[in-house]
């Protein structure tokens, strides 16, 4: 096992120098999924020359420069597209794609569930904060029912997205939501989601006092932050309750985002599949022509 | 297994050394005789051939090929894996192009070397999809949004759709900007005699990896290894160099620096300036019977065909009829128009499209003669004698 | 103790709402941006659960056993609750 580290050797070891602290909002989460990360990567011991993040357009889009390590900050909703490029140059990478809301599955929303489909092998860290934050708080189509944006005034009449479904959907091997308030779980899930061979999903549910909190009226940080503990509940729970539990339990957490891993699948990704096929001609090519099999 | 480009295995592939194939099988065997080990691309007439081409050899190299879910993916995926070290290339046809110019300025922004066949087909929109033209010409050099400087091919037969797809991918190398092939329906679906050249025969560039220690190592800036070159090394991704590249403006070191006028400037220039100060050394053009000639045709690609044709048969009635072929459209070779407008009295440019090359040879014969565009759309080549009547004047 | 890069803070206090044993406090000193970073309370239950460390989103706080040998605590893996340990 690695030897424990404290936040400040973590620093040292993951920050690019000289680009720390961060544009984000006080009391903003993506911070926080950045930290679990660092976590996740240093449990994990990989070469960090060997990791390679991408990201594309908004303010999750931003950690890959934070990040000591080749780093490719592409177009609005591009990211998961290039990070299959990146991928296919060299198949001892560990691609990671930090992706936003309005990123992965507005814009890119094609991108990924293709990506997704293919099973190609990527981290897919999704920063999910309900609104557009970089550019000032338009509606995502993450945004529950009912909520306030720039762009929609008067309430959000659009049904949400909810892309862990759609990921497990579409085989996924891996899909994961997590809120970030509480640290343990996302850390072994992100290592988890890295070290799985194939597409793995993590999305995280991340506050944003400025741009969504306070349109919502969700109050201080302190109590924004305590929205997600109260609105989420674990998948296991869930479960649980509205299977054995009465009318009235039901009733209280129907609202309620679940939390937890929700597909954990061994498909073979697809470089695993292609690498088959390559061999698969090379074995058929050096068989003379005519020869029976 | 990362790939090493094979010359015997690649050989081995491609067949025979005089074949009879499709301009867009041409590109396919281009492309894999200059090494490419990444191709993304999406379906699209007259383009698909392309495709079809590299999804059946490019696995037998050892590359990859992944049918994208959209020209957007294609050139992404493209970029992605040139900054992951491999040579890359996409191919497409209006719509799709239409599609990439977002991306295609990402990898003139961030200095990527990729190659993009453009089969061209008429539009605006859907058009025919199956008939040729020569529509894209102006929205390879001025598609996407800011200062840029393109390369762009224009190949008039199936042995020159081989020989620029590899040419494009020296330029693309050393400039470390995307260059374009620019095809058309009619040259695409062409069949014709190619001859594949010998190893010893081909010239092959390779971007310049960043070798210098990591320390000093500036990635957005003159090279480092060659002196007085404006391209800079390359930090392939995995090398440890560590590089942080984007969209954004960005400092020398590659960080985001938006708010900077000096900074935006200095780095558009540059990108702008290493292809444009080398613009007199990239002039490739094919002149024929120009020495005693009145009247030119300017042209390129499929058109150039007829061109000739008309040529040959004014020259027989005693016309004194000659042609600038221009195999490298962008950068435009200004200076040699100016040169021709002085010499001759006339330029006529045939173009399957309402007129687009016709401006920047209007621009630079700077009125020393008469500019004439001979425009044909819809899908068909000009007939030889459409242009004969040109060159008398009706 | 904690050790905070103050220029880092930027003020959001999760870690004195998030503290299990609420040993964290507003100190008196502003930092550059007009914040008051946290500090431990002058008596306090501080038992080194490192929450704070792992979830300030600007990575500013480092949590220490022992003041001289700045070393992390041992007792508190990084391995998840449940998790598997290597």
């Amino acid at each position: 096992m690695v030897g424990i580290k404290t936040a400040d050797e973590l620093n040292k070891k993951f920050l690019r120098e000289g680009m720390w602290p961060t544009i984000f909002c006080n009391g903003c989460g993506h911070g926080v999924v950045l930290e679990y990360t660092f976590w996740a990567l240093e449990e994990l011991g990989l070469d960090m020359d060997k990791v390679i993040f991408s990201s594309g357009i908004g303010c999750s889009s931003r950690l890959p420069g934070y990040i000591n390590a080749d780093g490719l900050h592409t177009t609005h909703g591009r990211a998961i597209a290039f990070a299959t490029g990146i991928k296919a140059a060299d198949p001892d990478f560990h691609v990671i794609v930090f992706t936003g809301d309005g990123d992965c599955a507005g814009i890119g929303g094609n991108h990924f569930i293709h990506a997704a489909r293919r099973n190609i092998d990527m981290t897919v860290i999704m920063i999910n904060n309900f609104i557009y934050g970089m550019t000032g708080g338009q509606l995502a189509p993450t945004a529950p029912l009912g909520s306030i944006a720039t762009t929609a005034p008067y309430g959000n009449i659009e049904h949400p997205f909810d892309i862990c479904n759609l990921a497990c959907a579409l085989g996924a091997n891996y899909v994961a939501r997590w809120g970030v308030s509480h640290p343990y779980q996302p850390i072994k899930s992100i290592k988890e989601g890295i070290q799985k061979k194939g597409f793995s999903l993590l999305e995280f549910l991340a506050p944003c006092p400025t741009a969504y909190g306070r349109r919502n009226k969700l109050g201080d940080i302190k109590k924004h932050w305590a929205w997600y503990d109260n609105n989420t509940i674990l998948k296991e729970d869930l479960e649980k309750i509205m299977k054995y539990g009465t009318e009235q339990e039901k009733e209280q957490v129907k609202e309620k985002i679940p939390l937890g891993v929700f597909q954990d699948i061994q498909k073979p990704g697809f470089f695993e599949a292609y690498e088959k096929l390559v061999d698969r001609l090379k074995e058929k090519e050096s068989k003379p022509k005519g020869a029976k099999k | 297994m990362k790939y090493k480009r094979d010359p015997k295995r690649i050989r081995e592939v491609l067949g025979k050394k005089v074949q009879f194939i499709l301009g867009d099988i041409a590109c396919v065997y281009g492309g894999l005789l200059a090494g490419v080990s990444f191709f993304g691309g999406y379906p699209i007439t007259p383009a698909s051939e392309v495709a079809e081409g590299m999804a059946r050899r490019l696995p037998r190299v050892g590359g990859v090929y992944i049918q994208m879910e959209d020209e957007i993916g294609s050139i992404a995926a493209v970029i992605g894996a040139a900054w992951g070290g491999s040579k890359s290339m996409t191919a497409t046809s209006g719509p799709g192009f239409s599609l990439m110019m977002e991306n295609y300025g990402f990898a003139v922004m961030t200095e990527t070397p990729c190659v993009i066949v453009n089969v061209q087909r008429t539009g605006p929109s859907t058009g025919q999809p199956t008939l040729g033209a020569q529509g894209d010409m102006m929205q390879v050099r001025w598609g996407t949004h800011g200062d840029l400087e393109a390369l762009a091919f224009a190949p008039s037969t199936v042995q020159e759709c081989m020989d620029f797809t590899i040419e494009a991918f020296n330029l693309s190398e050393k400039y470390r900007n995307p260059a374009c092939v620019m095809t058309d329906g009619e040259v695409g679906h062409l069949r014709e005699r190619i001859v594949i050249p010998d190893e010893k025969d081909l010239k092959l560039i390779d971007r310049t990896p960043a070798t210098i220690d990591k320390k000093d190592f500036i990635p957005f800036t003159n090279s480092q290894t060659i002196k007085n070159c404006k391209v800079p090394d390359f930090p392939t991704f995995g090398t440890g160099y560590r590089t942080y590249v984007t969209g954004l403006t960005h400092n020398e070191k590659g960080f985001p620096a938006t708010d900077k006028q000096p900074d935006h400037e200095r780095l558009v220039k540059r990108i702008t300036e290493k292809i444009m100060d080398d613009a007199d050394k990239l002039v490739m053009v094919e002149e024929m019977n120009l020495d005693d000639a009145d009247i030119a045709f300017v042209t390129y690609g499929a058109t150039a065909r007829p061109a000739e044709s008309a040529m040959e048969m004014a020259r027989k009635n005693g016309m004194k009829v000659g042609l600038l072929r221009l195999k490298l459209v962008w950068p435009f070779p200004d200076k040699l128009i100016t040169k021709l407008a002085k010499d001759v009295d006339k330029i006529i440019v045939p173009e399957m499209n309402l007129g687009q090359i016709v401006h920047p040879v209007n621009e630079y014969a700077c009125k020393h003669c008469e500019v004439v565009s001979a425009p044909k759309i819809g899908g068909e080549m000009h007939l030889p004698m459409e242009l004969y009547k040109y060159l008398e004047g009706k | 103790m904690i050790e905070v890069r103050e220029d880092w803070c930027k003020g959001c206090n999760i870690c004195i709402d998030r503290c299990p044993v609420d040993a964290l406090e507003e100190s008196d000193i502003l930092n550059r941006r007009g914040i008051r970073p946290p500090k431990l309370k002058e008596k306090n239950d501080c038992n080194f659960c490192r929450l704070c460390e792992l979830i300030c989103p600007d990575l500013a706080i480092t949590v220490f056993p022992d003041e001289k040998e700045k070393k992390p605590v041992k007792k508190t893996l990084l391995t998840p609750v449940g998790g598997k340990t290597k």
